[in-house]
């Protein structure tokens, strides 16, 4: 990188037009906002804005309890 | 009246057709008490993320429903009873989904996912590059 304090502005991937709705059956969208050990990843990596963490991490939890998401990966 | 969502889990060893049947027996008890089912959908047989009851697997089943809220009373408490049934969730929600929901329609999303992604870095490149 030319520039080491540069750093592209990231927009939340649930705002905007055409953007994926949040739902707790839609598996393979949360899937992308778990870590391996099945953790939620804070929206300071991914850039979710925290009015749609929030939305997130509900619905991950709803998942979950369904068991269509782990709590934890060992 | 108020609109649900209500998913089910039933025990990995049952029929398709008793599956069935706990559909038919809780879209019932909807309907006695009140209210409408707009949709059922049937997600067959999925592997559970971890063990629940001693299944690995269980058959899933989501119903869409427009019911006052003793009749999602009395289907919670019953779910409950039923040993079939290892788990269950209801939702309120603002409206119905149309069309199938994002279960069934994995299988078409799954390609066009798959093209855009190449080029985007993984969640831990991208974690070593805000540290």
């Amino acid at each position: 990188m030319a520039r080491a304090f540069f750093r592209r502005r990231k927009s939340c991937p649930f705002s905007g037009k055409d953007a994926p709705k949040i739902d707790y059956k839609d598996v393979r969208l949360l899937q992308g906002f778990i870590s391996e050990r099945g953790k939620i990843v804070p929206s300071r990596i991914t850039a979710v804005s925290s009015k749609k963490q929030r939305e997130l991490a509900k619905a991950i939890k709803r998942s979950r309890h369904l068991g269509l998401l782990p709590y934890i990966v060992k | 009246m108020p609109l649900y969502e209500h998913v089910f889990l039933a025990r990995q060893d049952l029929a398709q057709a008793q599956v069935d049947a706990l559909a038919e027996n809780a879209s019932k008890i909807i309907t006695d008490n009140g209210g409408k089912i707009a949709k059922t959908e049937n997600w067959g047989l999925r592997s559970i993320a971890y063990r629940i009851a001693k299944n690995r697997k269980a058959h899933y089943v989501a119903l869409d429903i427009d019911a006052p809220a003793p009749a999602i009373a009395e289907l919670e408490r019953q779910s409950n009873i039923n040993e079939d049934i290892i788990r269950f969730l209801t939702i309120r929600v603002d409206e119905h989904e149309a069309g199938p929901s994002a279960m069934m329609r994995r299988g078409d999303k799954e390609r066009e996912r798959r093209s855009d992604r190449d080029d985007r870095p993984s969640f831990r490149a991208r974690e070593e590059e805000v540290e």
